[in-house]
């Protein structure tokens, strides 16, 4: 844990965009503000996916600078969410996963030994395709990240879950119902409820695996403003099939492509969304985007 | 033969067979019905306050049940104490942790094969394992220790099958937000899984608190003054009760013992169908 | 760098303490998930450890093959062959009850009734399943030993048919659920493709789904007679027990089961008898542990079958 904390201060030097030098004693004192010391930014150096014996990613490169919103656009099968599930390692869970590479989490590895997977999902929420609140009250599902890092004090808890909840824009919604149970939202509120579950362990990351994609259109635009509201505090990584979705609210996006089955995924651009959507470098993602294929 | 002869023999045997299936499904209804009136309409004579409160006089002729229904009730709390624990664990194991391989066939063979292994076995097994070598005597923990091996597998089934409802998502998302695999099970699947877990507990127990033959050798006894004591004591137990009193009692009094029965057979079926009605109910609630 | 790390004042790294905790609740499960293999073998174990001396005293052979039983004579005679064939003689006759009237009445319900029967069917074959088994032996005490004396105008109603068909009701319930799930499990598209052909509900069932279900009824019939050998209560309690060589099923018989458990309350511990009813229970187990095998196996078969 200790070493892991060494890099967390001031590794996160060598990648391009946004990064900050951090004199050590920032991080260890811990109660430091996030902004200065933990961003949320992820460098992917040749990273790569098996399945058993099956690749279905190969050298996969990027930079995710912090405090952005980065979309993952690709037809369906090319290995998006399975690159997603890289970043918190839920691909671990899977059993005969195997990730090649480098992936960094400011300056961190996140895949070596001194990375804990259980403190690394900590700092890297996860949001998921269905909404999948836990069957609790919706007071019990936000603060289940916080009891979790042993938080157990029920003023701050209580601080936490409304904070959360006006995160994820569902406060004014339910505060007057906190210990209503979750199953009783609409399917729109059950995925902002699952948004507030994230923010409320306080990550500097938040993966979002088509959040949007089993809600109805004003949820889904529920969803989109709250995805621009918490760009400012938290870097997001989110997967869409929706090239309209990526366009409105990713700051960056990365193409990836399959070509063919017996061909491992790869990336095939990552650049600024305006720059992706209008005059693409590579020809496959001007077609994908056209909707020529996908 | 012409076409229509033979559709119309078609139908004749259609209609036989309902008729006939439908008759023997029927008979089967009618047994059920039998039993039940049956056991009632011979026990519910002997039902009053003396039965419930008394000890049995005169080898069980007169007097009541009380002693009886307690050691059964005692033998059963010391069951499940044993039961759920280990049975929940096992199935959290299989459903949880268990890997795809040999072993966990040999695992689910075992399980399958333990609820068809019969009951005087497990009697013979307490007898060897528990009433002597471990030096417990015949008494309530090796009874319910002789019980607890014939209710595991029931247990461990009810268990495994109640995990396996909850949804994938739901653990994913505990461990997303940072939890271990441990507590992901202990705050959120097993609360989840709980009604469908407690419910198969309950209809195991109730089934073992009817075993006669386990119990014969390993602690149950004919005739007791007072109240078990505890774990060590010896106890009644109302199928043994019966039993003894129809072997081995010259003019055993009818009343009584399907009055007994009736107690047994009401309190087994009783808590069986509140439970797997309540798991009904809790099902309704939460759709996955 | 003694402070742990922090995130926002909260500590996100889990103790020492704490995984060690996880590590030992982690060696538990996994020790429970072991325990049916664990208890399984030492079943086993314990019985042929207790049966060692009458296998070595006795001689195993002997007493398998040996006619007659008198255990408590000097030097007592330990054929086991009266029980083995009274057991027979008992499960043939439960066997002959449950298999056609479950069989049927398993048919009946998955394919002849609507939902309302199905559910009422279910529960009350729940119920008849949770009737304890000493409970079902009163009823035949009180009701067909009687009836079995007058019927067949015997000096005595205790007989193996009397144990057998008390037998054969507790086992319908095995038999109709396994049969039924058997049923159930035949694919729709089957019963619709036979329908397609113009057969009638009757000659689809006859045709196609029970020979589609076959292995599954078989699965039912097997764990029905594994039920039937080993029950004990109601044999002991309606057979008469006698431990000769019935000649029919209409003698008194006495089985295995009923034999460890009339015997056993009077036996010296770690004596020559005491450890021969270990063997007879042995026997039993190994009998019904076969039985159970095969019934699994070819369940296992029938489901890969069916799984798309």
């Amino acid at each position: 844990m200790v070493s892991t904390l060494l890099v967390t201060g001031d590794g996160a030097l060598s990648y391009d965009a946004g990064s900050v030098t951090l004199p050590r004693t920032v991080a260890q004192e811990g109660a430091a503000s996030k902004a200065a010391d933990l961003q949320g930014s992820f460098s992917l150096a040749d990273v790569s996916v098996a399945y058993g014996r099956d690749r279905v990613i190969e050298g996969v490169s990027m930079y995710v600078p912090p405090r952005s919103v980065t979309a993952l656009i690709g037809p369906s099968g090319c290995g998006k969410s399975t690159l997603l599930r890289c970043l918190n390692r839920m691909n671990d869970e899977l059993g005969n996963v195997h990730v090649g590479g480098t992936i960094t989490l400011d300056g961190a590895d996140i895949m070596g030994r001194a990375m804990d997977p259980v403190e690394l999902r900590m700092r890297v929420g996860q949001v998921f395709q269905r909404p999948n609140p836990f069957p609790m009250t919706i007071w019990d599902n936000v603060a289940y990240g916080p009891r979790t890092q042993g938080i157990r004090k029920r003023s701050e808890l209580d601080e936490l879950v409304e904070e959360s909840l006006k995160g994820a824009a569902l406060w004014a919604e339910v505060k007057n119902n906190l210990k209503k149970h979750a199953f009783e939202l609409s399917g729109g509120q059950q995925q902002r409820l699952c948004i507030a579950r994230a923010l409320a362990t306080k990550p500097e990351v938040i993966l979002m695996d088509e959040p949007a994609s089993a809600l109805d259109p004003i949820s889904t635009q529920q969803i989109e403003d709250t995805i621009a509201q918490l760009k400012d505090s938290v870097t997001i990584v989110i997967v869409t099939h929706n090239m309209q979705q990526a366009a409105r609210i990713s700051d960056q996006t990365a193409f990836m492509l399959r070509e063919s089955l017996d061909e491992p995924a790869h990336l095939v651009e990552m650049d600024e969304t305006r720059k992706m959507f209008t005059n693409p470098d590579d020809a496959r993602t001007e077609s994908y985007i056209t909707g020529r294929f996908g | 033969m012409s076409r229509s002869s033979r559709t119309k023999q078609a139908r004749t045997a259609e209609a036989t067979a309902k008729v006939v299936t439908g008759a023997i499904a029927l008979s089967v209804v009618a047994v059920a019905v039998f039993v039940f009136v049956y056991i009632v309409y011979n026990g519910i004579g002997a039902l009053d306050w003396t039965f419930f409160s008394e000890v049995p006089r005169d080898r069980g002729r007169e007097g009541g049940i009380l002693p009886i229904i307690v050691g059964t009730l005692y033998l059963i709390g010391a069951t499940a104490g044993l039961t759920l624990p280990i049975g929940v664990l096992a199935g959290v194991y299989l459903a949880e942790y268990a890997p795809r391989n040999f072993t966990t066939r040999a695992i689910r063979l075992a399980i399958t094969n333990m609820a068809g292994v019969p009951s005087i076995v497990y009697g013979l097994f307490g007898l060897a394992a528990f009433v002597l070598l471990a030096g417990f005597g015949r008494s309530i923990i090796a009874a319910a220790l002789t019980l607890t091996c014939m209710t595991l597998p029931v247990v461990i089934t009810a268990t495994e099958e109640a995990l396996r409802q909850i949804p994938q998502d739901l653990r994913q998302a505990s461990l997303a937000l940072g939890a271990t695999r441990l507590r992901t099970i202990y705050k959120v699947v097993l609360p989840a899984a709980a009604p469908g877990i407690i419910t198969g507990a309950i209809l195991g127990l109730a089934r073992a608190a009817g075993e006669t033959a386990p119990i014969l050798f390993t602690g149950a006894v004919f005739q007791m003054r007072r109240l078990p004591d505890g774990p060590s004591s010896q106890f009644m137990a109302l199928p043994y009760h019966i039993y003894a009193q129809v072997t081995s009692v010259p003019d055993w009094n009818r009343e009584l013992v399907w009055g007994t029965a009736l107690v047994l057979v009401a309190g087994v079926s009783i808590v069986s169908v509140m439970a797997a009605w309540w798991r009904s109910v809790q099902r309704r609630k939460v759709k996955w | 760098m003694t402070t742990p790390p922090t995130h926002s004042g909260r500590r996100l790294g889990r103790t020492t303490t704490r995984r060690a905790a996880e590590a030992v609740v982690r060696a538990i499960i996994y020790l429970c998930g072991w325990m049916a293999i664990i208890i399984l073998a030492a079943i086993a174990v314990f019985l042929m450890w207790n049966s060692f001396r009458a296998v070595n005293e006795a001689g195993l052979f002997t007493m398998l093959s040996g006619t007659a039983w008198y255990p408590t004579s000097s030097p007592g005679k330990f054929g086991m062959l009266p029980l083995i064939v009274g057991s027979l003689f008992v499960t043939g006759v439960a066997l002959a009850v449950c298999v056609p009237v479950g069989v049927a009445a398993a048919v009946f319900i998955s394919e002849f009734s609507g939902r309302l029967v199905k559910e009422v069917m279910k529960s009350i074959i729940e119920f008849m399943a949770a009737v304890p088994s000493v409970v079902y032996g009163l009823i035949g005490v009180a009701v067909l030993i009687p009836f079995v004396k007058d019927a067949f105008s015997l000096t005595s109603g205790m007989t193996a048919v009397t144990g057998g068909i008390v037998l054969g009701i507790m086992s319908i319930p095995t038999v109709i659920s396994i049969s039924e799930d058997a049923l159930h499990a035949v694919p729709e598209e089957l019963r619709q493709g036979s329908a397609a052909l113009g057969n009638t509900r009757w000659q689809t069932t006859f045709k196609v789904t029970l020979p589609a279900a076959s292995s599954g009824i078989f699965a039912a019939v097997m764990l029905g007679l594994g039920r039937a050998i080993g029950e004990t209560m109601a044999v002991l309690m309606l057979t008469g027990n006698a431990a000769v060589m019935p000649a029919s099923v209409f003698e008194s018989v006495r089985t295995m089961t009923g034999t460890i458990a009339a015997e056993m309350g009077e036996v010296v511990q770690g004596g020559l008898h005491y450890s021969v009813l270990f063997a007879v229970g042995l026997v039993l187990f190994t009998i019904t542990f076969g039985i159970n095998l095969v019934a699994d196996l070819v369940l296992e078969r029938q489901r890969k079958r069916w799984r798309r």
